[in-house]
This record gives structure tokens, sequence and C-alpha cells, in this order.
């Protein structure tokens, strides 16, 4: 039995997810928070996002995200793989930065249009 | 060979040397900090004293009154706030009016002018919000200042008319030299001067130690306080002060010369510069008594100041040995006696066989004119903005302190190093914000006028570092990246 | 050389160019205003979202789940042919009730500018160390949250590699996440109150993912380290929020970040004498968000501080349209209805409702004074009998909550409308 606090709205339920038995969830108020209780404990995941640096725009770091959520076991291994890298401004809302991160298919894509500075 | 080495660049420190400095001599100041004004001068109360409270035939009656006078036409010249705000001294029970009266004598021995005793009525009716009084001593010949700016003014006059300013430069030890004069050995090499000034603070006696044993002791003695925001500068018009206790001159409660509240000090022997809950509590406790509904949350920073307070109950000026002058003991006033210390020590130095020959006046720095802009008229702003377009970039939002303001400061005789030395020049930071939406802005600017990186600046003194490193420095691993 | 009228009259200028700034500019010019002017004192607009680079913004307004810096380019990217017009690196000075401007830039010089309506959208500062007087020394190494967002994600650098973070506010628990993924490792977040400040999703996501303690209920009591912090004295607190001796824990980090409340940023709003209220720390305000100022208007975290941004929106949305219609010569009438808190309630926005300008109805934002749970009732009531009442299950202070009451109620009431919470018990 694993407990976990339902994020699905600000109500905040305390839900008991029992691994053993189908990850059957008690203690959520609705059936989101049950969906959410099973996902966390079979395959939590994560958007992650991060910075990576840009040479010559109107600031040194460009904020970007993963466009689907990676399993969260990996984020740390995903915003390992921005290090070192260096964008040229300018850099456009939605610009791929990293194709397949991880292997998971997901990609970093700059979140803001920076322009030249 | 210098002809006098001023250890220490607090407010006494920079005072000797800006009187010095005005002489035909060889003149150095050896500071152990990074940056002027960075010890006890930045932590007081700054108040420039009247001079009722030291008992009269002291050298701290004598110096105090001397040094007010001198602050004023100092600070005039050198463009350094000060405001004649007038101090009260409250006595709030019948058995406290003999200690106000008490002090009107001290100060009329001592040549304190404009003294007057006034009925409670007459104290409701000047500061609305204080709690009621039997009787309050007025003092109209009281001052606030901006210690810091003060001293730094001094020092920079001082480097300006030609004394040499080594910073970073603590000084280790010293040792007679045959023929008269000292060597003192320091972070930054030898020095050797005919004469050796101490003004090292709460370090002095450490410093006379060097040249003699210890004829004093310091007591160091740590005061707290709470800075409050400007929407509380105008709680009290004058300095209010209670009746002195064997624990100092109490807590007062004060406005600023930048419009913020100023509440402190306790008193308690203690060599160190943290607050503590218990000090805090001690001066909320007191400061209500003089301002009942005072409103400490709208504190904007705690502080704490060391005074070098000894074993002697006046200030300590005297020859540690021969060529080498103390002048230690620097408590309370020592910020308001300060200019009358170095007139003083400059007349011991001259009996002791310095030439003090003044330099020709057309030789001298032009007195000092700092632009702020926030004080100027709305077309004086416009015509300086044109002009020259910096101060038209607002930098500290709370204080409204422009980046022409910061570059001024940054070209000034004793250039800043650090964030808080950038402060101290042209206050960005003070506000309520406490330098939050500032200080990121006010790095990348410090950083490009000094040609350091960003990782080198310090918040204040050495080591005090804001930055530890860049993010996303490691090197990309093969194959992720694109 | 003097500070003279320029560029003619404006119809709507908005102070600020963050979230509530951008979406009253656009409300306004939607709503028939012809020349808009947005001042911004930043190099560019989008204000603090430019540094919230994480996501979870746009839930409500959007449906869709964004980072702070798109759901701020979604709105700029909406400026685009409107005609409003923007000057950046604009700091204002100062404001007057008969709605004149002065702002310095370096580009624009010292501008005195006329306008028949302002929106206020300055936003808010965070609180210091020097506003909850921690003890201890003051070294570097001290930061507020946003201050080391800033440093991080704006311009690549680190503030410290082992860092404590006093206060559960969202911000701090952001940090928390953001700093360990970068290097750092985070030793605990520390809170005063028996309860997080924050949302459950961040403390889920920010701390729990990265195994980083939350200590509710206690507090730093004395910081140590001469040059750069070296410890944190963390001790636990009694209810009346006073540390208790015997339970000190010592932390051995060399940063220390503050997430202990925001405040509305409102010296203009002083200095011109609009009204504010102690609770919110803002402006008072009509339900169309018009101060007591005739003609100024304020909306977003200016007026009190939201914990999502898809309310600034909204809610500078209807200040910038009442802008439009003010300088368009409408004014908004007719006797107010004050509205009060009661049990559990600590503020309401808006302060007061004129009811014959309250359209169809009237969205009362409130916060609650403590956590509540179980099956609750706001009650809205005036001249002690009831208006309406409305179920939860939930309520805490840390999440700002809602009503809307319609006018057919509204014209129940009479004086004043009073909000309070009930708990029904079974």
């Amino acid at each position: 039995m694993k407990e976990l606090i339902c994020i699905v709205c600000p109500k905040g339920c305390r839900l008991q997810v029992d691994e053993e038995n189908g990850y059957a969830v008690t203690g959520n108020g609705c059936a989101r928070g049950a969906a959410y209780g099973k996902a966390e404990l079979t395959n939590p995941t994560r958007v992650v996002t991060s910075t990576v640096a840009v040479a010559g725009g109107v600031h040194p770091r460009c904020p970007v995200k993963t466009d689907r959520a990676i399993p969260k076991a990996l984020m740390a291994r995903a915003v390992a793989c921005l290090d070192g890298l260096k964008l040229q401004a300018p850099v456009a809302l939605g610009q791929v930065v990293v194709e397949d991160v991880c292997g998971t298919g997901a990609r970093f894509v700059a979140t803001r249009n920076l322009p030249r500075g | 060979m210098y002809d006098v080495a001023i250890i220490g660049c607090g407010v006494v420190g920079a005072a000797a040397a800006q009187y010095l400095a005005r002489r035909r001599l060889r003149l150095c100041v050896l500071e152990a900090e990074n940056d002027v004004a960075d010890g006890t001068t930045k932590a007081n109360s700054a108040i420039l004293h009247a001079g009722y409270d030291p008992a009269p035939g002291t050298l701290m009656a004598r110096l105090n009154v001397r040094g007010a006078a001198l602050a004023r036409e100092l600070c005039a010249v050198l463009d350094v706030p000060r405001k004649e705000t007038g101090s009260l001294v409250l006595a709030f029970a019948p058995e406290e009016v003999p200690h106000v009266e008490e002090l009107y004598r001290r100060g009329l021995a001592n040549g304190v002018e404009g003294l007057r005793i006034l009925s409670g009525e007459e104290v409701a009716a000047l500061e609305p919000n204080l709690a009621p009084v039997q009787a309050a001593l007025l003092a109209p010949s009281a001052a606030i200042v901006n210690p810091w700016e003060y001293a730094l003014a001094l020092a920079e006059n001082a480097v300006e008319n030609g004394a040499e300013l080594q910073l970073n430069c603590p000084v280790t030890g010293a040792q007679p030299l045959d023929g008269g004069g000292w060597r003192l050995h320091t972070a930054r090499g030898e020095v050797d001067a005919r004469f050796v000034v101490n003004a090292a603070g709460v370090a002095a006696q450490r410093v006379h130690e060097m040249a003699a044993p210890a004829n004093f002791r310091t007591v160091p003695c740590r005061g707290e306080y709470y800075l409050l925001d400007k929407s509380a500068g105008g709680t009290v018009q004058h300095v209010i002060f209670q009746c002195p206790s064997k624990e100092g001159k109490g807590v007062l409660v004060a406005p600023t010369v930048h419009g913020n509240l100023i509440v402190g000090p306790n008193a308690e022997d203690a060599d160190s510069t943290a607050n503590t809950a218990q000090g805090l509590a001690q001066v909320a406790e007191k400061a209500r008594r003089s301002v009942p509904g005072l409103d400490l949350s709208a504190s904007i920073r705690n502080f704490a100041g060391v005074r070098a307070n000894t074993d002697r109950g006046d200030f300590v000026i005297q020859w540690a040995a021969p060529g080498f002058l103390d002048l230690a003991g620097m408590q309370s006033p020592g910020l308001t006696a300060a200019p009358a210390v170095a007139e003083y020590a400059a007349g011991l130095l001259e009996e002791a066989g310095l030439v003090l020959a003044e330099k020709p006046a057309e030789t001298l720095a032009v007195p000092r004119k700092k632009i702020r802009f926030r004080e100027l008229s709305r077309s004086e702003q416009a015509a300086l903005i044109a002009r020259q377009p910096a101060y038209g970039r607002v930098i500290c939002r709370c204080e409204t302190i422009t980046e022409g303001e910061i570059l001024a400061a940054c070209r000034e005789p004793i250039p800043p190093c650090s964030i808080d030395g950038v402060k101290r020049r042209a206050g960005a930071g003070m506000g309520r914000c406490q330098g939050g939406f500032c200080s990121p802005r006010v790095l990348e600017i410090l950083s490009r006028e000094l040609g350091r990186s960003p990782l080198d600046i310090p918040q204040d003194k050495a080591g005090s570092f804001i930055l530890t490193g860049r993010t996303k420095q490691a090197p990309a691993k093969g194959g992720e990246a694109q | 050389m003097s500070c003279a009228v320029n560029s003619g009259m404006y119809d709507v200028i908005v102070i600020g160019g963050g979230p509530a700034g951008l979406a009253a500019a656009l409300a306004a010019r939607e709503a028939g205003a012809q020349r808009v002017l947005i001042l911004e004192r930043d190099g560019e607009l989008g204000g603090i979202l430019n540094q919230c680079i994480h996501n979870g913004f746009g839930l409500h307004y959007f449906k869709e789940e964004l980072t702070g810096p798109e759901y701020a380019g979604r709105f700029i990217a909406r400026l685009a042919g409107t005609g409003i017009e923007v000057r950046l690196n604009t700091m204002v000075l100062d404001i007057t009730r008969d709605r004149q401007v002065c702002a310095v830039s370096r580009q624009y010089g010292c501008q005195m500018l006329q306008s028949r309506a302002i929106v206020l959208a300055m936003g808010c500062r965070e609180r210091t160390r020097g506003a909850i007087g921690i003890p201890g020394t003051r070294p570097a190494g001290i930061f507020t949250a946003g201050t080391a967002q800033r440093y991080v994600n704006m311009e690549g650098y680190m503030v410290g590699r082992r860092v404590l973070i006093l206060g559960s506010g969202d911000i701090g628990l952001i940090m928390a996440r953001r700093m360990t993924l970068e290097g750092a490792k985070v030793l605990a977040c520390i809170e005063v109150m028996p309860y997080s400040g924050g949302l459950n999703r961040n403390i889920v996501q920010c701390l729990q993912d990265f195994d980083i303690p939350l200590y509710l209920s206690h507090t730093i009591v004395d910081i140590r380290g001469e040059r750069r912090v070296e410890k944190a004295v963390v001790a636990r607190v009694d209810e009346h929020r006073r540390p208790i001796p015997g339970t000190e824990i010592g932390f051995d980090c060399d940063t220390i970040l503050l997430s202990v409340g925001l405040i509305p940023e409102n010296e203009l709003t002083r200095t011109a004498g609009i009204p504010l209220d102690g609770r919110t720390k803002g402006a008072y305000v009509y339900e169309n968000m018009e101060t007591r100022a005739p003609g100024i208007f304020a909306c977003g975290n200016v007026v009190h501080v939201h914990d999502l941004v898809d309310y600034v929106t909204a809610e500078s949305q209807r200040a910038g349209a009442a802008a439009a219609r003010f300088a368009a010569g409408a004014r908004a009438e007719g006797p107010a209805l004050t509205v009060e808190n009661g049990a559990g309630v600590s503020y309401t926005v808006p302060q007061a409702i004129r009811p014959a300008a309250a359209g169809k109805g009237v969205d009362i934002f409130f916060r609650v004074r403590a956590v509540y749970s179980g099956d609750l009732r706001i009650v809205a009531e005036s001249g002690g009998a009831p208006l309406a009442a409305f179920r939860r299950e939930h309520l805490a202070p840390g999440e700002m909550e809602h009503i809307t009451l319609p006018k057919a109620l509204l014209d129940k009431a009479a004086g004043s409308i009073t909000m309070r919470i009930e708990e029904v018990h079974s």
C-alpha cells in the first residue's frame, strides 16, 4: 500500500494505492483521482523544463520544455543532455533544441522567442 | 617613507586622512577590508550628537561639541546628507526629570547652544506619536547624517588631495625603526612611516599591542537595530532618546536622512554583528516606551554594530609609543567627534615634530557634488537625461536610483567593488525590497565597469560571494544533442 | 528643457507590461479605446512570467498547460496589429489623481503623459529577511526565491550548492526543483505554519519527487557565517509561532532562499493618495476594478496576490474594458455595498459593489484564514440574512477562492455584504 497526495485539484485527497491489487485506489474523491493514483505508481511522467545557453541573444539563456511528459525517472538525465549546448540567436518559440530526449521520443523545444541582443 | 600611516579607514581614520591630506605630507591609509567605512561606521545610530551627554571636562565632551560644529561645515562642503532635526531626551516619570535637568546643566557646561527643557504638553505638541512624558530636553543642534557617506566623502577628499589608500591591507605587525618611525607589516608588504595613527576601531587595542603592551582594554559592545520602511519615516520628527542608563544612551527612535525610521540600539558585551532574537525583542520593547504605536511590521532590515567601548570611559587618544598615536575607544559620540579627533590628533603630531604646512588652496580638491536624481525637479531630471541618458534608466525602483548614479559611483576616487559598495555610494538596494529587484542589475553594471566576471563580484566584504557558477556548463553527451 | 506634456491625450495608459498589464491593454483596445499605451520598466514585456520557465500556467484560461514564457508570449503576440503603443525600459515616477503620468527612460527621456483612464498593473514584490526578522549574521547567500530564479533562469548563474528554503510558497517550491535539477543539493523546505503555503501539485512535484523534506511548524532561528552563509539553525514552533527551545536542527548550507510572501507594489498608488486596503495591501476597488480615484483602475497582483495567472488575466480584462468605457465617458455610478470579512475570511476583492454597475453579477474573490475541510459553506449575507451559500469540501489560505453573486441577489442586499465560512456538522 502506497500513500499519495492527489494533485488533480486543490482538495489534495490522500490516496492509498494498493500495488498488489491491480493498483486499486482508495481515499480518492473522484474518478480522476483514481486514474492519477494508478498512473503515479505504474508510469509516473513529468514535463521537464529547463534552459539552454544562447549566444548573441537578449538573454544568455533560453527556456525549453519537453514537448510531452517523459518518465519521471529520466528527469535528471533529460536535463543533463542540455549541458554544453549553445544555440545561436534568434531562437523561435517551438524551435526544436534536442530531438528524442533520452530515447523517449520527446523533444526539447524553446518556449519563447529570443531575439538577437 | 611616509610621513604618516593611518591604520583603519572608518570615520575616524577618514577624518584624520582628510585633515592631514590638506597638508604637505606623504600620507597613506591602510584599510583591512575591501572598502572604507565597512565596520562600526556603517552600523550605528547615524546621529550627530549635540554634546550634552558627556561629562564636562572629558575629551568626549570637548571633541563632541567641536566635532558637531566641524561636521556641519564638512557635510556642507562635501555634499553629505545631514539634517538638523534636533533631539529630545524624554523623562517618562517624575524621578527621571532630575536626569534631564542634569543633562541640561552638562550641555551648558559643554557649550551646547539652544538647549531647553520642555513640558509634557510642549513635547506632545511637537511629537504626537510619543508616550506621555513629564518633561524632555530639547537640543536643537542634534542632527542626523548618512554615516558611511560621510566617511566615504572624507576618504575621497583625502585621496583627491594625495593620500594613498590601500584596501585589503590588514596590518599584522609593527616594529620601530632606528632613527625614529615605524615599519608596518601588512598583507601587501612593508610600509615605513615616521608616524603611525591607530584608527583601527574595535581592533585598536590589537594594533596598539603591536607597538606597546596594552594599557586599555577594549570591551566590544553590540547594539542591534531595526530599520523601518519610509512609510514609517514620519513617525517622529526629532531624534528621540530615553534617559541614559548604565546600558548607554538607551534605545532611540529617529528619522534617517533617507526618510526611514531607525530604532535601536540595545547594549550587550559581544564582539559580533549578528542579530539575536532576544536583542531585537529588547529593542522593540524599549522603543515602545517612547512610541507606543511603533509598527515594527514595517521593518525592512535588522542590523547590529559593535561599539569600540573600553575600560577607560573616555576616548583613548594617547601615544602608544613614540611616533605611534592611538585614536581608540571611539564609542559614541565617536561619529560626531571624528573631525575634532582628527584636528586634536594633528595637534599632537605637530607637537611631536610633524610639520603641518598647508597645501596651496588652489591645488586642493574642489567641493564634492553628487547628483541625486530623485531630489531633482522634473525639469532638472529632464535636462539631465537629455545630456546623459543613463540617468533615464532607473535601476533601484524602491529608491529611484538610476544607472547614471551607479556609473558615477564607479568613477569616484574610491570606486566600489561590491554590491553593498554601490549601495553605500549610490543608495541602490537601500529600500524596502533590499536589493531583491536591483541587485542582479547592479551586479551586471559593476561587472562591466570593473571588467570582472559576475562570479567575482562580492555582496560586501571579500569572500561574500553571490554566485557559485554557471548553469549548463558540463559538456554535452554525444548523440543526444542536435 | 522641461517635462512638458507630450504625445497628446491617451485613452488608457497601463502601468506595467506583465500578465495583468497585457490583458488589460488588450481588453481596453477591444472595448473601443483608441490610444492605449503600456509603460514597462523592463526591456521586454511579460513581467515575472519570463523567469517562470516551469509549466502549469493557463489550465483555466487556455485549457492547456503552458510555461510562463509561453503564457506571456500568447498575449504579446496578440498585440501585433492592435495599435497598442509600448514603451519599454520606462519607469513611472508618479501619477496624479487627474491621470497624469510622469515616466522616465533612456530613449524617451522625461515624459509627462496625460490619459483619460489609467490601469495600475505593477504587480508585487517579495517579502525579505528584514520584514520577518530572522536573527543571525548577515552574510551573502540569502536570496528571495524570485531573485534566485532570475539569476538561474534568465542569467544562467547558480546561486548556491547546498540550499535551505524558508517558506513553502510556490516560488520557493519551484526553485527547490530547479536548483536540484541544476545540480545543487536542496536540504529541506522550512514552513512556519502547520500547512504549506504552496499548491499540492508543487509539494508533490517539486519536493516529494526529489525527496526534499518539508518541515511544517518550523522556522529558522539563527543564520551563521560571516561572509557567506555557513549554517542555518531550524527549530520547531509552538501554536503562537514561537520557537521551542531544545528542538533545534542545524543545516550546513551555503544558501537560503526565502519564499515568505508577496506584497503588492503600491508606492505609485500611495503617493497618488489612492486609498489602500490594509488587508490586501492593494487599492480598495469596486466591482469593475476601479479604485476610489475615478478613472484609475487596478488589476492583478498589485490589487491582491493571486496564485494562478489565469485569474489575473480575467480580472485584468475586466479592468481594461472598464477603463475603456470610462475613457469613452461612461461612468459606473450608484450607491455602493461594502463587502466585509466575516468568520474565517481574511479579505475580499472587490471591497465594494455598485449594483447598478454590476451587469449580470459580480465575482467576489477572497482568501480564508485557516485550512478547512469537510462539509463547508461560503455564506454571503446582508443585514443578518443569508443571500446565498456555496458548498465546498476544502478551503485553504494558500488558495484564492471565488463565488459569483448574480445581480438579483445584489439587489436584495442593503448597506453591506458579509462573507463568512461555515462548517456544517452532521
